[in-house]
């Protein structure tokens, strides 16, 4: 698949997003977060700019932007339009936290409920995301059990390392949400692992015999293309990464995106200048990560139309 | 909440129905117009050739119609030939400046103008235009087509495939394709395909590839270039063999009895025995004696210097039962002559020569790749589809001689043929050993055979002699009647004194002597280097010589820009005439911008190529559908107008005015070639009301575009099959001028002509081919085909070049000139050579590698694709995708221009030094048909080459 | 074919969501059936296709990208591949169309978030609404067929609408009232018909020569059916028939014919 970077963006960014409003608003929720005005507004703020800037990339990906408005209509059956009405239905406990937390310094009564709110919202959002590739049977590399909870998780994650940063530079102080964040990490590279091995292993949807029920014949091997460029569904679905590259990039993202920054954050526990660098560093390094991930994420994925174009030809 | 959809939008403002020209095949279309704008062409579901349907290219045609490529002015040359730099000028400018050339060529030399036209289908206006310019040198492309198929076919039976006959579709029972990929015939072969296949008819295909039409056949043979012949011949052998043949029929309709002088070294050998009359001898089984077959009055067809020189070839009686002429004549045996010479019906040396060991199906699958088992199988099933699924059709009918059949016997074996057997230099004998198939099968305009489309069948050959003979062109003289023909001897060759040729490209020489259509592939090379002679002007339409219409492009770009020592160009003038920028353009002086089909008239005549179908004739028209919103101008338009202006006669009036004001419109309606014969057949007669001969009818063209932009008729069902032997059929086609006597058409398994040729090359006779020639027509004018290898300049190098190389053109761009339109060039805009399994293995290629294809003349570079289904002795690519950078619209870096390549620039235009020095033409030593797919390569892969592109790269036209 | 069994299996989906918006399977399902034993891969249909659906009767026109560029792509809703299958004496050409299957269980109706896919209630047609559709693409995405195509300049998805504004017009004569690619295509290759009804020809027709769906694997239940290339006729090679073989070519048959052709005569 194509990776569009419009996509790769939103995903990414909203899914720290995300991440990040959930477990902002369970500490809030459990008041284990201060009612903290600047915690508040840096935080809150963070998640709903990269929640909303997610979102706008997103619909620069669509062909009619202006039209976006339409796509909360069909949330019984598509998970597409299920994102989009999670994504706004979420602002509206998270507006309320933010109103109480960010401008009232308040985390109780009515926005402790709007807290309690948020959590599943958000948490449901990413599903939604997760489920909007998952449920895509032409495409094996998504159509998995571990597509969503890598998306979820890794929404956790990546809002995780956010979270140890803003409290980290709000109050100087993360505490034991490192070791929290550390479980996140290494539960979601352990998923994503599982998710690789389960990709390597899963069977080719179709082959060019099945495709054109000419299989009885013999072996299938295309002539001649259509037509002599690529056309629309060779150019959004023939994208395709060698093995080789994969390989390399798989062992960047166990890096970047978990090794690294499940070392770097330990330094939080601690106090001193070389922690707040390490947690930055740990963020931008998974950022990056999380970037190739998703690129990965695309790029792996093999739609089953391709084997009409010479895919999975013997 | 389901939205609601208009399902019921107006399609069209307007539907006006005109014929498609987006190839050959000539079906009718209706074309909606909305808003003034062509919106939509569909198949005209009424029209004879389509019955509704279009095809790829059909339904791409208002792409054509919007292609940026068109020309919008008339241009004059201003910078060198091949810059592309012009100016534009206006129309009577350029008519003036035309008009000048021709005019000074015409007073002085009239031969000094070389008139060919490429894809014209107005052949009818052109031909005639140059004949009463007066020069020989005019064509059309069918010499660098299949003018092979079409001479072989009017020298044996008078008639051949595609305009001129067809399989009997509807009744066939066995289909056999030889070497098509898509062709004149195109939709109507596809539609008659759907119902083989539905019908459960086998249908074999015998073709190196295995695309198209040959991927759905139920058995493709997959031959080696160029063996067809061979092939053909071991089929006849094997029905000989096994005593499979029609003997009835071969009496009744053919040559087989007629009588062959054995005299060797004689000038009489290898001719029909005649009486004194002229009437070709039989032998008479009752008596063993030779008798005339008795004599119609001699009728020379074609008058004046057209008149046959050697006797006519007459009909014989049938083996009737009873009556003056019943007699059975016998097909074997040697015979001596009144005058004491020997003589054997032609029938028992068919025999003999297919026979003998070099016509064995083993010798056949040596050459040809086809297991001998294979070529014994097939003729066995073309025997029992012939004779033992045989059919009659309740319907009685009277042959020539009077006789009454109650029923029509079929034999329901088909064929077809085309490019693949024809452009080869051995396409003329392996097209006659073809059609000799059929006649042996005895399935000749019988049911589920072979059938002809009126006005075929013509006698054989048609009685047409070309014109411009040494002396016979004269300044301001018309030619005095067509410049092409068919010679019967050496008499008609347009040849000098000393043999020298008449015409620019050596049509009707020694070189070719029955190049029926010309040798347009020839003339450029020859102009250029004055050999024969220089030209003053050359004037093309729609033929792209710079590109791939010629073979040698390199080569033909120098001759077209090459000057002598002062300067001048050696050809001095080139007048070309295009609707689009096609790669021609730039190397011409002056152009006239055509229209579009779609803005034009044109009549599709039966003095031309016609659209009839088998049970009848039919004609068409175009109408112009939209006006042109540039400055052009039809080239038929264009051409009536330089004749007035040149005051041809026949194109002005008494007072020196232009006979047809109105354009080609009225030249269609109102000009008659004989009393009462014009462009069109339909709705003649000041009624309206006759067909063929008739008054002008000046409403014709109403009707016309009143019954959908043609005319067809059907034949009464008693004159539908034997056409050629039907007394109904013939005098009905007598009455309408197809023919010029109810006579019947005796199909020709021994033509004579080619002995009267080989006579003269032995020696005999009064012209006679200057001795460097005399090997030649002695070896290729055998009056009884034979197979040879098709070796081009490749010959003594067979392992330097051990491939066969062979192009076809994709079925969504057959035959289309300008084919590079939005929607068609997204289909195909770059090509591959596509080679053999095997030899990708052998050579280590995957798929896009870069290779080095390599001929005689010149290598070229290009990408491979590995498939299954070509002849592993063989590569091909597909024709014309290669285009030069900066035509046609596209843009330069258009792949077209990147990645796609022609194998024109690998096949030689000229074949090495012969004997004295001569270098021949490569092409077929009888017709002159190019010989296209004689290539012979060489591959290697490309190693270590920096620039992974195509080679040879020509400059860019600045556009 | 790697993965069929091992621990790669625990990750696969084995039953979807329910789809909730299409309708009730409608008893007129009107679809093509296609006969790949007689497409001879003319183009008709692609080109024919591509011109009604350019005049922008019922949708904007399928468009052109750098239509004589160096990148010449567009939006073509038939497309025809050409495929070799099998290797040696059996091996066949075989020219495929490609076009919208109309699917009873269409995934690309149910992931479209604004409801601008649908499916016809009344017919099973498949369409998109160009005045809803966003251009998210997803709907193309699960397409397993490659049917939707993206109009980049027109911004919505395209798709074949099986001629929805041909075959119910009524400004058109009732004979053509049959989707473009059928009404052009040469050899008669494609048929359009009541798939739901199996007194159709088309239904007749599929059930004679066994047609079938295109990767039944993927659970969409088309509604269009291809045709199988039909067996080819014999093509082995028998042994002569021992009279047959008796006769030989050279002198000595020629005699033989000699003497057949006289008897023949007399």
């Amino acid at each position: 698949m194509h990776p569009a970077y419009s996509v790769i963006f939103f995903t990414a960014a909203s899914g720290a997003g995300y991440g990040l409003l959930a477990l902002l608003s369970i500490g809030v929720a459990t008041g284990w977060l201060p009612p903290d005005r600047t915690l508040g507004l840096t935080g809150l703020g963070l998640a709903l700019t990269l929640i909303t800037a997610g979102l706008l990339s997103s619909t620069a990906h669509l062909g009619r932007p202006s039209r976006a408005w339409r796509a909360f209509s069909q949330w019984r059956s598509s998970w597409l339009s299920r994102e989009g009405v999670l994504a706004v239905a979420t602002y509206v406990p998270a507006g309320i936290l933010g109103l109480g937390w960010a401008i009232l310094g308040r985390t109780d009564g009515v926005f402790a409920l709007a807290a309690w709110l948020t959590v599943p919202l958000a948490i449901a959002t990413v599903i939604a995301t997760g489920m909007i590739y998952q449920s895509l049977a032409t495409i094996r590399q998504w159509h998995q059990r571990l597509t969503t909870p890598v998306y979820l998780l890794l929404a956790l994650a990546t809002g995780g390392l956010l979270l140890i940063a803003i409290l980290r530079l709000t109050t100087g102080q993360a505490g034991k949400i490192v070791l929290v964040v550390q479980a996140f990490l290494i539960l979601a590279a352990l998923i994503k692992w599982l998710y690789w091995r389960a990709i390597d292993r899963a069977p080719v949807l179709a082959t060019p015999e099945t495709a054109t029920g000419l299989g009885r014949f013999g072996t299938v091997r295309q002539l001649e293309a259509p037509h002599s460029q690529a056309n629309y569904v060779m150019r959004e679905m023939g994208y395709s990464i060698g093995r080789k590259h994969a390989l390399t990039l798989r062992y960047a993202v166990l890096w970047l995106l978990f090794g690294l920054p499940c070392l770097l954050i330990a330094q939080a526990l601690w106090q001193g200048t070389f922690a707040t660098i390490a947690v930055i560093a740990a963020v931008l390094l998974a950022a990056l990560g999380v970037v190739i991930e998703r690129w990965l994420f695309f790029a792996e994925a093999e739609h089953v139309v391709m084997t009409y174009y010479g895919a999975g030809t013997k | 909440m389901q939205p609601v959809v208009n399902l019921s939008p107006p399609p069209a403002d307007e539907v006006k129905a005109t014929t498609c020209y987006m190839c050959a095949c000539r079906c009718g279309i209706h074309v909606h117009i909305k808003g003034g704008a062509i919106t939509y062409i569909e198949g005209n579901r009424d029209h004879p050739v389509n019955k509704g349907v279009i095809c790829g290219k059909g339904a791409a045609g208002i792409m054509q119609h919007f292609s940026p490529a068109r020309l919008r002015n008339p241009l004059l040359r201003t910078g060198e030939r091949g810059k592309g730099q012009f100016k534009e000028i206006s129309w009577d400018e350029a008519l003036s400046l035309a008009s000048t050339w021709l005019g000074d060529v015409r007073r002085t030399d009239p031969k000094k103008l070389a008139f060919f036209t490429g894809r014209d289908q107005s052949q009818a206006l052109t031909g005639w235009w140059a004949s009463q310019f007066g020069t020989p040198n005019f064509a059309a492309h069918g010499g660098f087509c299949s003018v092979n198929m079409a001479a072989a076919g009017l020298y044996t039976m008078g008639g051949s495939f595609w305009e001129f006959g067809e399989p009997d579709w509807e009744r066939t029972k066995y289909f056999l394709l030889f070497g098509v990929a898509e062709d004149h015939a195109s939709n109507p072969i596809k539609i008659a395909l759907g119902k083989l296949k539905a019908r459960g008819v086998k249908i074999v295909s015998v073709n190196p590839v295995r695309t198209g039409y040959n991927a759905i056949a139920d058995e493709w043979l997959g031959i080696k270039p160029g063996t067809d012949g061979l092939f053909v011949a071991a089929l006849i052998q094997e029905l000989f063999r096994t005593q499979r043949i029609d003997v009835e029929s071969l009496c009744r309709y053919t040559n087989a009895a007629w009588l062959v002088v054995q005299a060797p070294g004689t000038a009489g050998d290898g001719l029909f025995a005649r009486d004194a009359a002229g009437a070709p001898l039989v032998i008479d089984r009752r008596t063993g004696l030779p008798r005339p077959v008795p004599l119609f009055a001699a009728r020379g067809e074609g008058g004046g210097e057209g008149r046959p020189q050697a006797p006519a070839l007459h009909p014989h009686p049938l083996p009737a039962k009873d009556g003056e002429n019943e007699f059975l004549p016998a097909l074997s045996g040697d015979y001596v002559l009144a005058d004491g010479r020997q003589a054997t019906p032609s029938f028992a040396l068919m025999a003999e020569r297919y026979m003998g060991a070099e016509y064995a199906p083993e010798r056949a699958e040596a050459e040809t790749g086809i297991p001998a088992a294979t070529i014994r199988r097939i003729a066995a099933e073309l025997a029992t589809a012939a004779f033992d699924q045989a059919i009659a059709l309740d319907q009685p009918w009277t042959d020539w001689t009077g006789t009454r059949h109650e029923t029509m016997t079929g034999r329901p074996v088909s064929m077809h043929a085309m490019r693949g057997v024809s452009a080869h230099s051995n396409g003329f004998h392996t097209c006659r050993l073809i059609h000799i198939l059929q006649i042996l099968l005895g399935s000749i305009d019988c049911p589920g055979g072979f059938r002809y489309k009126p006005p075929y069948p013509k006698s054989v050959p048609p009685a047409i002699r070309p014109m411009g003979k040494a002396g016979k062109t004269a300044p301001n003289t018309p030619l005095g009647g067509s410049p092409l023909g068919f010679p019967m001897g050496p008499e008609d060759l347009l040849i000098g004194p000393n043999g020298e040729p008449q015409r620019v490209d050596k049509a009707y020489s020694w070189e070719a002597p029955l190049a029926a259509h010309g040798l347009m592939h020839m003339v450029i090379t020859n102009a250029a280097t004055a050999d024969p002679y220089p030209v003053d002007v050359l004037f093309l339409y729609m033929a792209n010589m710079s590109w791939n219409s010629s073979m040698n492009v390199p080569a033909v770009l120098q001759h077209l820009t090459a000057k002598d020592e002062t300067g001048a160009y050696k050809i001095p003038k080139i007048i070309y005439s295009d609707a689009y920028a096609s790669e021609m353009v730039a190397y011409a002086d002056l152009i006239l911008p055509d229209t579009t089909y779609l803005e034009r008239w044109d009549c599709i005549s039966l003095l031309d190529r016609p659209i009839s179908d088998p049970d009848g004739p039919a004609d068409a028209i175009r109408q112009p559908v939209v006006k042109p919103d540039r400055n052009v101008r039809p080239f038929q338009e264009v051409l009536l107008d330089l004749g007035a202006r040149l005051g041809l006669p026949g194109f002005v009036d008494m007072a020196g005015k232009p006979k047809y004001p109105g354009g080609y419109a009225d030249y269609i309606v109102n000009h008659e070639r004989a009393p009462g014969i014009g462009p069109l057949a339909g709705w003649r007669g000041t009624d309206g009301k006759s067909f063929g001969r008739g008054a002008v009818n000046p409403q014709q063209l109403e009707r016309y575009i009143e019954n959908g932009a043609f005319f067809a008729t059907q034949l009464p069902p008693e004159a539908r099959f034997f056409k050629h032997a039907n007394k109904d059929y013939l005098e009905w086609a007598t009455s309408v001028g197809f023919i010029g006597a109810p006579d019947p058409v005796i199909l020709q398994l021994y033509c004579e002509p080619l002995q009267r040729f080989r006579l003269a090359a032995q020696g005999h006779g009064g012209v006679k081919p200057p001795e460097q020639h005399r090997k030649r027509i002695a070896t290729y004018f055998d009056p009884l085909p034979f197979w040879y290898p098709a070796a081009g300049d490749a010959a003594p190098k067979e392992d330097l070049y051990p491939l066969c190389a062979i192009t076809q053109r994709p079925m969504h761009m057959y035959h289309s000139w300008g084919s590079q339109n939005a929607w068609l060039r997204q289909i195909t805009n770059e090509n591959r050579l596509f080679i053999h399994h095997d030899l990708a293995r052998k050579h280590d290629l995957k798929d896009d590698d870069w290779v080095w294809l390599t001929s005689a003349t010149g290598r070229i570079k290009c990408q491979v694709r590995a498939m299954d289904g070509v002849n592993p002795h063989t590569v091909w690519t597909w024709n014309a995708i290669g285009k030069r950078s900066g035509t046609w619209g596209l843009d330069p870096q258009a792949p077209e221009s990147q990645k796609s390549f022609l194998l024109n620039h690998l096949i030689p235009d000229l074949l090495p030094e012969g004997a004295g020095g001569y270098r021949y033409s490569n092409s077929d030593p009888v017709t002159g048909q190019a010989a296209w797919y004689d290539l012979k390569v060489r591959i290697e892969k490309c190693v270590g080459d920096a620039a992974r592109e195509i080679s040879p790269k020509f400059a860019t036209i600045t556009p | 074919m790697r993965g069929r069994c091992g621990a790669g299996n625990f990750a696969e989906i084995r039953d979807d969501h329910t789809m909730t918006t299409l309708p009730t399977p409608p008893t007129k399902k009107l679809g093509l059936v296609i006969d790949l034993d007689i497409c001879v891969g003319c183009q008709a249909c692609a080109t024919s296709c591509k011109e009604w659906n350019s005049q922008g009767l019922t949708s904007a026109p399928l468009t052109d990208e750098d239509p004589y560029g160096d990148d010449p792509h567009g939006t073509w809703l038939n497309r025809v591949h050409t495929y070799e299958v099998g290797t040696g004496p059996a091996a066949r050409t075989v020219h495929f169309p490609r076009s919208c299957l109309h699917c009873e269980d269409a995934p690309c109706v149910t992931v479209c978030p604004t409801g601008a896919s649908y499916k016809r209630a009344e017919d099973g047609i498949v369409l998109v609404n160009p005045d809803t559709c966003i251009g998210c693409k997803l709907c193309s995405w699960a397409c397993p067929y490659g049917a939707r195509e993206y109009d980049y300049t027109d911004g919505v998805m395209k798709k074949c609408t099986l001629c929805v504004d041909r075959i119910y017009n009524e400004n058109l004569a009732e004979v053509d009232r049959v989707p473009a690619c059928v009404r052009a295509c040469p050899t008669g290759a494609r048929a359009f018909g009541d798939l739901g009804d199996p007194g159709s020809s088309v239904s007749k027709n599929v059930a004679a020569r066994g047609g079938y769906d295109l990767m039944p694997e993927m659970g969409c239940r088309p509604t269009n059916k291809y045709l199988p290339p039909r067996e080819k006729r014999a093509t082995a090679d028998p042994e002569p028939m021992p009279s047959l073989a008796e006769m030989a070519a050279g002198k000595a048959g020629l005699e033989k014919l000699f003497a057949w052709v006289d008897k023949v005569l007399s």
